[in-house]
């Protein structure tokens, strides 16, 4: 079954008006991009080639110039229950203890108060984040946060995570750590999950499958399965011997290390 | 850090124990006495000062007599009724004139066209100098305590309004956002993201308007009427007191300290959640 659907889908930024210069950008073109159920892809592609564009237009915060996208055979024309969305910010609100920041989301969709409360406090356990509930978000450390909006993301209970560079702020070791804790939510609880990413390891150690984008506008150009076991385990499976060899493909696909290119 | 499982957090104090032990700390620090020594050096000053410099007593005269003068009109003046008055004019024109300017604050900061349409009136306004409209309302309303409201009212509504505007254009978007992906209605990102966001910013106009609103009420006791501080210094003045004058420019000076002292212990209160600087401010 089909989770997440973008058929020859198009966004074109139309010129700002009164901004003199303005062209209009032509951010991704047809692209077409079909995620089974339980399936975890990753995309890579260079900076500004419209990756967050496609998971804004998947999020139903956008909407595509061209084609359709679909979340569980139904098409997007909003934000929808299907899907949720985590970003390198952690998006925490800061006059709201993490406890709070957490129940966020139930909140809105007025879920009742005691529910709320009560399946909060097991994501804060599950993301060992136990006896911080009252704490406020700026008394905690990067990675913390990001852990607590893994939980809020995760209250929601989506079939489909959209992950939007989820740890490209946190450094290296609680990286590692939170990308573990990602794999075994997503592996246990079988969520389908379209991650973009700079990290061409991260992309490789979390996914099923990676999809590589080409400079704006942004196409898919290729498409390459990961087939090394273990995508529950992405510690030991950073090490597998496949690793190296793909990663030095993929940066060849992106042209990494060619002199010409400019960051 | 090591893998995200170290805390930043110092054990939480009784609020009783932390007040003590920074009370404790301030007595033992030097520049407490250095303050307590500036006031001495200030109160002798004023008291064997003028006489030593040989100034006049009705230019400046001796804190002392300043004392006695206060205890004098407190006795035989009503001062007590004039102060409560101040107070009463200073705490409604304060309230109105914030209601009023954050509510107008949130709704031209909601649609980009009222603030298109209003922008021109808002900044000539705010150009203005609003004691100026004290005579006029005067004028309107006679000698009673309204003019003296709505000035204050008019002093304080500007810097709200323009706090409250300011702070609603800077809400972090994909916060936004965030509430938008959970279906958030329009009233649901007013007052779960744009009110909370914007309320450090409101307590900073709350903070200048609790200062002007006793200016706004000052002004107009002075343009017209017989009772309030105002009026009681213009009468001071009429009289050649000096000393009188003093007293109500003290007491004056005294209800602006304590409106800016509640509007700081409101704010306290109110924005628990942010970071708190050693010395207790709230970082901005």
């Amino acid at each position: 079954m089909l989770r997440l659907s973008f058929k020859d889908v198009s966004r074109f930024f139309p010129p700002v008006r009164g901004r003199t210069g303005s062209e209009g950008v032509l951010a991704v073109e047809g692209v077409s991009i079909d995620i089974e159920d339980g399936e975890v892809v990753a995309l890579i592609g260079p900076s500004g080639c419209g990756k967050s564009t496609l998971l804004n237009l998947a999020s139903g915060l956008d909407r595509p110039s061209k084609g359709e996208i679909f979340v569980d055979g139904e098409p997007v024309s909003g934000p929808n229950e299907h899907v949720a969305f985590m970003l390198q910010k952690d998006l925490l609100l800061p006059w709201r203890t993490i406890r709070r920041n957490v129940e966020f989301g139930q909140e809105i969709r007025r879920m009742d108060a005691a529910q709320r409360e009560e399946r909060a406090q097991k994501f804060l356990h599950r993301y060992h984040l136990d006896g911080f509930a009252n704490h406020y978000p700026h008394e905690l450390s990067g990675g913390m946060r990001q852990r607590a909006a893994l939980a809020r993301t995760m209250m929601m209970d989506p079939d489909v995570l959209l992950l939007d560079e989820p740890f490209s702020a946190l450094d290296a070791q609680t990286k590692m750590v939170l990308q573990q804790d990602l794999a075994q939510t997503v592996a246990e609880e079988g969520k389908t999950a379209f991650l973009i990413t700079h990290d061409l390891v991260e992309a490789l150690a979390l996914s099923d499958r990676v999809l590589v984008m080409s400079r704006r506008p942004g196409r898919i150009i290729e498409e390459i399965p990961v087939d090394i076991p273990g995508r529950a385990e992405p510690m030991k499976r950073r090490q597998h011997e496949k690793i190296g060899p793909m990663t030095a493909r993929l940066m060849s696909l992106l042209d990494i290390g060619k002199v010409e290119q400019t960051v | 850090m090591a893998p995200d499982g170290q805390l930043a957090v110092t054990p939480d104090r009784t609020p009783a124990e932390s007040a003590w032990q920074s009370l404790a700390s301030a007595v033992q620090r030097r520049e407490v006495w250095l303050s307590a020594l500036a006031l001495v050096v200030f109160v002798a000053g004023w008291e064997w000062g003028p006489p030593l410099l040989g100034i006049a007593p009705y230019n400046i005269p001796r804190l002392s007599a300043v004392f006695e003068e206060g205890i004098h009109m407190w006795v035989n003046g009503d001062l007590l009724r004039h102060t409560l008055i101040t107070c009463f004019e200073v705490i409604v024109g304060f309230g109105l004139g914030c209601l009023m300017g954050a509510v107008m604050g949130y709704v031209l900061g909601m649609s980009r066209l009222m603030e298109v349409v209003a922008s021109p009136y808002i900044l000539a306004l705010q150009i203005a100098p609003k004691v100026a409209f004290a005579p006029l309302f005067v004028m309107w309303f006679g000698y009673n305590i309204t003019p003296r409201i709505l000035t204050a009212i008019l002093i304080v509504f500007f810097p709200v309004l323009i706090n409250v505007l300011t702070a609603v254009r800077s809400v972090d978007p994909s916060m936004i956002d965030l509430a938008r992906l959970f279906k958030a209605t329009r009233a649901q990102i007013f007052w779960k993201i744009e009110f909370p966001w914007s309320l450090p910013a409101l307590f900073s106009g709350l903070r200048i308007g609790a200062t002007l609103a006793v200016i706004g009420v000052t002004v107009a006791e002075l343009v017209g009427g017989s009772v309030g501080l105002g009026a009681e210094l213009a009468k001071a003045e009429g009289g050649a007191n000096t000393a009188g004058v003093f007293v109500t420019i003290i007491l004056l000076t005294v209800i602006g300290i304590l409106a800016y002292v509640l509007v700081i212990l409101a704010e306290r209160a109110v924005l628990r959640y942010a970071p708190q600087r050693p010395d207790g401010e709230i970082a901005a």
